[in-house]
């Protein structure tokens, strides 16, 4: 028969195996074919390829192919573009052209490349109270101004947040401070969970909302404006200016996004699932391409 | 709620991806809380024994301490180790280090003040007592914290649960990298951003279940030494 001290000090025992097995950092690691000198590549980038799960698919492919290990960082645009001009990232993948201007212009980042592009809608409940469907965005925005009617911004400086603020300024509606005007501060998936529960119009790029549809009451209204076209490029951080940047890392990832084999899963990427593909793929384009000045 | 069963089916069948979340949380909550205890113990342990000039004030600070908001943490820790802040060149962001530090800093306090509270509601005299009937100074210590193990124990349980369950923290300085640093907090806030709620559910099943499992343990070895003392 077991004594009650000899099973207190087996299971005291075998709590202090498993603290030990737990802080075991033993990481057994499998080598890649071909180890780069400094594996570890930081990628600042939007909350919208997340979100959408197209990195999900592409990073895999990329670090089996080169050996490098992605550290993704999901954040709104102009936090990715902020990381990038102080040198906390190696490579951007972001989607607001005129900010990413200004960042090659200060010379924080360098070979901005056209990678993919789709769409924002505007999405709004079926009672379409400010009558958008249909319209010109311009026309639109000024409706639902008109109306009143709750309108959910990103409000969190990222790509789609500084895309709706441009929309605004060009349809001279001033909607900042308005009570019908509500900034979530959050991702493009809580904004669309947000927006569906009050029932407002949001701005959404299209594949969160294709990946989030099956959540939603929200359906689109306004679709297809010139205007709304959502352009994606990828940066590398200068290593001239920073010294720590692992350039060879940064500059294999967006070879990677440009070559034949990433631009065909991006083009593919959400066929099998949502019967559309999510991005429509640019490598090698350019701007006037797009009908961009 | 079938969704959610379809999860737990996923880690029952050893779904290798999120075996590895539970894995990397059990590892980097168990080393933080092991750290916090290293540091807290001690720390309450002094503050309890010991008298000196300004204690009240360190009390103070540890006791608000206690209420450390995992965010600011991060935010601290972050400024720590980006590339070009002070501790830059360990090359440590975006990494499971970076984690159990952010949440070593945070459980500390919490360990620091419960084991302070243990201690401190021993008899005062019973050092003294230890001491003139001859026992070291080190034996006498360890006196004392034989006799305040259910305090102690109650402290690495508040520790663990407190950093098992931040989320804030470990975000900003873990990232939550896929297969690197993702943990269940992070994982789930994640998948509730994708909108799957069922596998965002799951991960916070298995996060409670975890966290309960645990704390059945230490309570159980807790019930054990009170058993043995009455």
């Amino acid at each position: 028969m077991l004594k009650r001290k000899n099973v207190r000090n087996i299971l005291t025992l075998l709590a202090l195996c498993f603290l030990l097995l737990v802080t075991a950092c033993a990481k057994t690691e499998t080598p890649a074919a071909t180890k780069p000198a400094n594996p570890d590549l930081i990628l600042a980038t939007t909350t919208s390829t997340q979100d959408s799960g197209l990195l999900d698919a592409l990073l895999p492919v990329f670090e089996k192919k080169t050996g490098y290990k992605v550290k993704t960082v999901a954040v709104g645009t102009g936090q990715a573009l902020a990381l990038g001009e102080k040198g906390e990232a190696d490579v951007l993948l972001v989607h607001a052209p005129d900010a990413e201007k200004k960042v090659v212009a200060g010379g924080s980042a360098i070979e901005r490349k056209l990678v993919m592009h789709n769409d924002f809608i505007l999405l709004g409940a079926v009672e379409d109270i400010a009558r958008v469907k249909g319209n010109k965005i311009d026309a639109a925005l000024k409706a639902i101004a008109e109306k009143k009617a709750a309108f959910i911004s990103r409000g969190d400086d990222s790509g789609t947040h500084k895309m709706e603020q441009a929309l605004w300024k060009k349809a001279g509606v001033a909607a900042k401070g308005n009570a019908w005007y509500q900034e979530a501060g959050a991702g493009m998936g809580q904004t669309l969970k947000i927006a569906d529960e009050k029932k407002a119009y949001t701005l959404s790029d299209r594949a969160t909302f294709l990946a989030q549809q099956k959540n939603m009451t929200l359906g689109i209204l306004l679709e297809g404006d010139p205007a709304l076209l959502n352009i994606y490029h990828v940066m590398e951080v200068n290593p001239e200016k920073f010294a720590k940047v692992n350039a060879a890392g940064a500059k294999a990832f967006s070879e990677f996004l440009l070559s034949q084999e990433g631009q065909q899963m991006i083009a593919t990427f959400g066929k099998d699932k949502y019967g559309q593909a999510l991005f429509f793929a640019d490598g090698g384009k350019s701007d006037q391409d797009l009908g961009l000045q | 709620m079938n969704d959610g069963l379809q999860a737990f089916q996923m880690l029952l069948n050893g779904e290798p991806e999120v075996w590895e979340v539970v894995w990397l949380t059990m590892r980097v909550s168990g080393l933080a809380t092991l750290l916090s205890v290293v540091f807290g113990i001690p720390i309450g342990f002094s503050l309890a024994v010991h008298h000196f000039p300004g204690k009240k004030s360190v009390v103070r600070l540890m006791n608000a301490g206690m209420g450390l908001p995992p965010v600011v943490v991060g935010l601290l820790v972050s400024l720590l180790l980006w590339r070009y802040g002070p501790l830059g060149d360990l090359g440590l962001m975006y990494s499971p280090s970076a984690m159990v530090l952010a949440q070593a800093i945070i459980a500390t306090p919490i360990v620091a003040g419960f084991s302070f509270a243990a201690l401190g509601s021993l008899n005062p005299k019973l050092r003294h007592q230890l001491l003139a009937l001859g026992a070291t100074s080190a034996q006498a210590n360890w006196l004392l914290l034989k006799e305040a193990r259910l305090g102690l124990t109650a402290a690495v349980m508040a520790g663990f649960g407190r950093v098992v369950s931040e989320v804030g923290a470990s975000m900003m300085v873990g990232g939550n990298i896929k297969g690197q640093t993702r943990v269940l907090t992070t994982a789930t806030v994640m998948e509730v951003g994708k909108g799957n709620y069922e596998l965002a559910l799951a991960f916070g099943a298995i996060l409670l279940l975890l966290a309960y499992c645990i704390v059945a343990l230490l309570t159980y070895l807790q019930n054990h030494e009170k058993r043995e003392m009455i």
